[in-house]
């Protein structure tokens, strides 16, 4: 690392991956580079489930890398490194502390005594707009104001680096807002006590308006797809033409690898069976195709535009896209959503007449659908234990991705009355009660 | 800087001391007087005791009162570590849980007079002539008839740590024993506090027992409410059983009103929630010391104590060191350990079956096992009954929360009412009236326990949503169809709680509710609990293990089989909200 002096972090070749319901591992984190030297806001873009909040706990700490190599200035990352402070999601927040205990928790555990922790402690709450608040304890606080303490709590051990995993997104769009220029504001200023932040969002204008290097993860197993430098000065104008080019390009990036893709392993024959469904609800769905098919878009939307308009993440947007893709009722390219013949149908059916052409597509399409109809009219009885597909998701795929597979299959499968489920004794059957 | 304001009104300032200072400074200073005089006691010869027997005079009965609170109070405090330690063990270590857990669950099983059998001679053996001894029997008694619930509780908790707060704890690098006192031990709080409670309610009536030891050729009566109740049953006088009624009466109050409401209005911060809530609990101990002033000051250097203590840089074992995926728990150590678990249970099995066959045989086994299931056969039928009287009165009061305001504290202290003080009535009412012991001192088991099923259901009721109700009304639903559609399924999780726990406590209180005398007018009913009670008079060790086994055996099973279903599939289907 001679010919790199300032690197904070190093990551080399790193695997993560997790015990599958079988026992086998699978694998999350495939093979990632990246570099994090001082004075960088890096972004790390991707899709749930590709890995990126895991390697943010790889540079925490708080998991090791299966394989490969993980250094925080030079030194193997054991236990969460010195001077490496994280923003959680959740906040985090203890409420039995207030929100000054809360703050000075970080500098406790460091032994820093208690008139320092107090200087320090008052010092940050003041620093990140939460003075008036001390004595307050996290459940008397909006959801907003719980996130600055959160910030303040790992400002105030002076971290070299900042990590937040998706610190905005269980915030209404304002509060989050208010809190990026915030946050940006003081960056710039240079009155953060920190050097470099890592941030983990699936909120692909958030990456292009705080950070200076966007890695786009995509999925299954996650891998570093795209890196792409965001050259635009603070503070950065959403409407901007370059800004919305910018996002317009990463949306299309992420939408150009997902086609529905059926994981082959080795030695299985792919039976398309292991492909992890995303349960969306068949009236969002319903909803989504009516809007297309209507005015302005008549078929045909920017992605970006449909998610500003429906109030929707990137994420959301792109699961629902991807859901009518897979069912044939609408394309995803380039950015853009497309509707197909059959989706147009589909808009202007009747209720009935929607089941019908949504079970048609369910059977020919999902292959899990194909194969529990098969196994429920051979046998006699016409039922069939949920275990026994769980089972066989669970080689594929993770339990919590089984469970959610499992979910929408039933509700697909209810919607198109294609089966019936009885959730008590987790069964498949064929009976539709009336 | 607004908390330099704060501080200012708690330390620097001297301000002169309020009204309320007085108050709480002769509350502070009698409390420890009282505790310094109440250990002292514990102390004597043993001899002493005989020479000044119990007295029924009514101005005896406060001494005999302050030394069952100590004895209560010394119980919660054992518990309390007991739980810390036994819970904290099974949460962090998996071998150990392995073995923890399931113990803790056949504990919990046996009934606590039980334990009183056994351990009465070893306690009077570790400080021998002393009282100290036979009181340690006694506060062991009390502790086993609270810790383990406790223990429960905590490590539900424990194991529910939320995972981004052990994030925090982690990446802060906050060592074992600031985490310890930091996360686990708030996170804990409200549901070992909620447990605390209804183990006090438990030891109030096994104090009565617990204090008046009377195993095989051991006698000793150490001075209390309970031993006074034994000596007024025994010489037939009512009036002192009515004076008994009235201390216990103050003194479950003022443990109420002293003790644990303070403590419910403090722990109302380590509720997990993070939105406020509507009605913060009250106590008015609480704002008494909240209106002290110079009082405040003083208190001052404990909390002082308490922030050193979790500031201690104690390195326990790294319980949360990150998880790799290669460091999978070794199977050779596993296997080893289960063998060795395994080895030492056949060991205890061989053991005991030696000890038994010595002097029982199979038939014995068949008459403890024909009395379990007649006592068996009377918890069912009893709770049965239980719920059909108060399910319907639980719902009603529960729908009117003023009433249920009032009701409930009743109820609670109903609960901790030992079953002896019905004796007189039960017996002179049955030889009166020439009725069946069998069937008319059953109702005595669930003289207690029943109040779990009325305030539980109470606390269904009243959480029951209102726009259900309104849905309910709206729609016309009356009569049977609004019990069995609406009301029951949505109280059903909080009824099984109830009825789980009062099942529990009349299973142990079947000892001392199928043997009741009142003078020299002895009754016996046909079941385990007369059986083992009869067995520890006559110092019968082999009869009382096997009868202790017999109903471990039949409790345990008893819930696998009936309540664990039913609590899962209240939970499951029936949980509202």
């Amino acid at each position: 690392m001679l010919d790199q002096p300032s690197a904070l972090i190093d990551i080399r070749g790193v695997c993560r991956s997790f015990p599958k319901g079988s026992g086998e591992q699978l694998l999350v984190l495939e093979r990632v580079d990246l570099t994090i030297r001082s004075g960088e806001i890096v972004g790390l873009l991707g899709r749930s489930g590709s890995g990126k909040s895991t390697l943010l706990r790889i540079i925490a700490g708080l998991l090791a890398p299966s394989t490969g190599r993980a250094t925080c200035r030079g030194e193997i990352i054991a236990g969460p490194p010195n001077g490496v402070a994280m923003v959680f999601q959740s906040f985090a927040l203890f409420p039995w502390l207030t929100v000054l205990q809360n703050v000075e928790l970080g500098l406790e555990a460091l032994g820093v005594d208690a008139t320092e922790r107090r200087k320090r402690a008052l010092a940050a709450i003041d620093l990140i707009g939460l003075d008036g608040f001390e004595s307050a304890f996290p459940r008397e606080l909006s959801g907003g104001m719980c996130q600055r303490v959160g910030f303040a709590r790992a400002l105030v051990v002076h971290p070299d680096l900042l990590l937040m995993d998706e610190p905005f997104s269980a915030l209404d769009v304002l509060t989050a807002e208010t809190l990026r220029t915030d946050l940006i504001d003081l960056w710039i200023e240079g009155r953060l006590p920190i050097k470099s932040v890592l941030m983990v969002t699936h909120n692909i204008e958030e990456a292009v308006l705080m950070c200076d290097r966007i890695l786009v993860f995509s999925s299954n197993p996650g891998r570093v797809a795209a890196e792409i430098k965001v050259e635009l000065p603070h503070p950065r104008n959403r409407l901007d033409p370059h800004f919305r080019l910018l996002v317009d390009s990463i949306y299309a990036r992420m939408t150009q690898r997902s086609e529905p893709k059926a994981p082959a392993i080795e030695g299985i024959p792919s039976t398309g069976v292991g492909m992890t469904l995303h349960h969306v609800s068949s009236n969002v769905l319903s909803g989504l195709i009516e809007t297309l098919a209507n005015a302005p878009y008549n078929g045909h939307a920017d992605l970006p535009d449909l998610a500003s308009q429906l109030q929707l993440e990137a994420d959301e947007i792109l699961h629902l896209g991807e859901s009518l893709q897979l069912l044939r009722l609408a394309q995803l390219s380039e950015g853009d959503l497309v509707l197909t013949e059959a989706g147009k149908r589909f808009a202007h059916l009747e209720t009935d007449a929607r089941k019908r052409l949504f079970a048609e597509h369910l059977v020919t399409y999902v292959p899990l659908m194909g194969l529990i109809r098969r196994v429920l009219d051979e046998r006699p009885t016409h039922t069939a234990p949920a275990a026994r597909f769980r089972n066989e998701l669970e080689d594929y795929m993770s339990e919590d991705y089984a469970a959610e597979t499992l979910k929408t299959i039933v509700s697909w499968g209810r919607y198109s009355e294609l089966l019936a489920y009885d959730e008590q004794s987790e069964t498949f059957s064929l009976e539709n009660p009336g | 800087m607004r908390l330099k304001v704060i501080r200012t009104a708690t330390i620097e300032a001297e301000p002169r001391p309020n009204i309320w200072d007085i108050v709480a400074l002769i509350l502070v200073i009698g409390a420890m007087v009282l505790i310094v005089y109440g250990v002292k006691q514990t102390t004597a010869p043993l001899s002493e005791l005989e020479r000044t027997p119990l007295s029924l005079d009514p101005a005896t009965l406060p001494l005999y009162a302050l030394r069952t609170t100590i004895r209560m109070l010394a119980a919660i405090v054992c518990s309390t570590i007991f739980t810390f330690i036994y819970a904290a063990v099974s949460a962090k270590s998996r071998r150990a849980e392995m073995v923890l857990i399931p113990l803790l669950d056949i504990l919990q099983s046996v009934p606590i007079l039980g334990f009183l059998t056994f351990t009465v001679i070893f306690f009077l053996n570790l400080f021998p002539g002393q009282v100290l001894g036979a009181e340690l029997a006694s506060v062991f008694a009390i502790f086993t008839s609270q810790a383990w619930n406790m223990t429960f509780s905590m490590y539900q908790s424990l194991r529910n740590v939320p995972k981004d707060l052990e994030e925090v704890i982690q990446s802060f690098h906050l060592s074992g024993w600031q985490r310890f006192w930091r996360l686990d031990v708030p996170f804990a709080m409200p549901g070992l506090i909620w447990n605390a409670m209804m183990s006090m309610s438990g030891g109030w009536f096994f104090v009565v027992a617990s204090e008046a030891i009377n195993v095989g050729n051991t006698t000793v009566t150490l001075p209390g409410i309970g031993s006074y109740v034994a000596l007024a049953i025994q010489q037939r006088d009512l009036s002192a059983i009515f004076y008994a009624i009235l201390a216990m009466f103050l003194v479950i109050t003022a443990y109420d009103q002293l003790l644990f409401r303070p403590i419910i209005a403090w722990a109302d911060k380590f509720r997990f929630e993070q939105t406020a809530s509507g009605e913060p609990p009250t106590s008015l101990m609480v704002d008494l010391f909240r209106r002290t002033r110079a009082l405040r000051a003083v208190t001052w250097p404990f909390s002082a104590i308490n922030r050193a203590i979790w500031n201690l840089r104690i390195s326990l074992p790294q319980l949360g060191a990150p998880a790799k995926s290669k460091g999978r728990p070794s199977r050779l150590i596993d296997g080893l350990w289960v063998a060795a678990i395994l080895a030492g249970t056949a060991y205890a099995a061989w053991l005991t079956y030696r000890y038994l066959s010595a002097s029982l045989g199979l038939n014995d086994v068949f008459i403890a096992i024909r009395n379990g299931l007649i006592t068996l056969l009377r918890v069912i039928v009893l709770i049965s009954l239980a719920t059909l009287i108060w399910v319907p009165i639980g719902v009603w009061i529960g729908l009117r929360p003023k009433i249920a305001e009032r009701i409930q504290p009743l109820a609670q202290f109903l609960a901790a009412f030992p079953a002896n003080l019905a004796f007189p009535v039960f017996v002179v009412g049955i030889v009166s009236f020439r009725l069946n012991p069998d069937v008319w001192l059953s109702p005595l088991m669930i003289l207690g326990t029943q109040w779990y099923i009325l305030f539980n259901v109470i606390a269904g009721a009243s959480a029951f949503p209102s726009d259900l109700r309104e849905a309910a009304n709206s729609l016309h639903l009356g009569g049977w169809r609004w019990w069995f559609k609406v009301i029951l399924p949505g109280i059903f999780p909080y009824y099984v709680t109830g009825a789980i726990t009062a099942s529990g406590g009349s299973w142990n209180a079947s000892i001392v509710a199928e043997v009741a005398s009142w003078g020299d007018t002895h009754l016996n009913a046909t079941g385990l609990g007369a059986y083992i009670a009869s067995a520890t008079e006559a110092g019968d060790f082999p009869r009382v293990i096997l009868g202790i086994a017999t109903m471990c055996i039949l409790v345990t099973l008893f819930n696998r089989l009936a309540w664990r279903p039913l609590y899962a599939f209240g939970e499951r289907r029936l949980r509202l909200g």
